[in-house]
């Protein structure tokens, strides 16, 4: 096994608001039907968490599931777990039509926090970042700029971004950029 | 701008977020077919100035692709629905009728 490390190894901006790149996350793609029971338990089996509403996510200790599109999750958990999650969702599900794959390393995941981190996103993605709008526990799949990302917010303060791995340092220098101090909207 | 919400996860998508995929409900000709009715299928489309049925994909979202019912000469927007269709649902052809009376496209009216 390669030794993984993270596409920015933990690079960090100060603005107004602090942008830095978290390191390496387990992320595993999981399709199915998600109305089905048997999934559902199987998810729950691995993270503890329900199957979510449409655009939002749940979240227990290390791991989280977030709704990417009506037949679609998004598993997070520790980078080390990847590897056997999928191996445990594979045998769970086994007979019925899914499919599983561990995408860690094929994502970069950075997390935007302080007062106005709620600015940073206005000024590259199509989304109402209002409180009324977007708070905690929503999950929203967009684009960031000219890249795809999805986004949701562990608390009023602190919004976490996925990204393509390909595209990290672009969406780093975009954030920074958008977070220079002094450029409050 | 153009502003479309998708059937399948609600959101309000503006235009940046989708990938347009042309023109709605066309029926494949396929093995057999005569060569008028293949022409018509791999060419012909409409271009009208009114109510139009178009395929559109939320591409930085969701993924999936969708209908869209709209008006052409004012970018009103009629409704969207679900692409495992081969033609407009009742009420979006209502919502038409209501606003655009005596309107048609292609065999639909």
């Amino acid at each position: 096994m390669s030794n993984a490390v993270s596409p920015l190894q933990g690079a960090s901006f100060d603005g107004f608001a602090r942008i830095e790149e978290q390191g390496l996350r387990g992320m595993i793609t999981l399709r199915g039907d998600l109305a089905d029971g048997g999934f559902g338990k199987a998810v729950a089996a691995l993270t503890g968490c329900d199957v979510p509403d449409t655009r939002r996510c749940e979240v227990k200790g290390d791991y989280a599931v977030a709704w990417m599109s009506p037949d679609e999750l998004l598993i997070l958990c520790p980078h080390s777990a990847a590897e056997a999650g999928v191996a445990q969702l594979s045998k769970v599900l086994s007979g019925t039509h899914y499919l599983a794959a561990n995408v860690s390393d094929a994502r970069a995941v950075f997390r935007v926090s302080g007062e106005d981190a709620r600015q940073v996103i206005s000024k590259l993605a199509p989304v109402d970042m209002s409180p009324e709008a977007f708070g905690a526990g929503d999950f929203r799949r967009t684009r960031l700029a000219q890249t795809p990302a999805a986004f949701w917010m562990p608390n009023d303060k602190t919004i976490e971004f996925i990204c393509f791995r390909s595209v990290a340092d672009y969406v780093f220098a975009l954030l920074s950029r958008a977070a220079t101090p002094g450029t409050q909207v | 701008m153009l502003i479309l919400r998708c059937p399948y996860c609600g959101v309000d998508a503006d235009e940046t977020e989708l990938a347009a995929g042309g023109q709605a409900h066309i029926k494949r000709e396929t093995v057999g077919a005569s060569d008028e009715a293949f022409e018509e299928y791999l060419f012909m489309r409409e271009n009208p100035k009114g109510v139009h049925f178009e395929r559109w994909r939320h591409a930085n979202g969701c993924g999936k692709w969708f209908h869209a019912a709209r008006c052409t000469e004012t970018l009103e927007v009629f409704g969207t629905y679900s692409a495992q269709t081969t033609e407009p649902p009742k009420e979006i052809r209502d919502k038409i009728s209501e606003k655009r009376p005596g309107w048609s496209w292609g065999e639909f009216s």
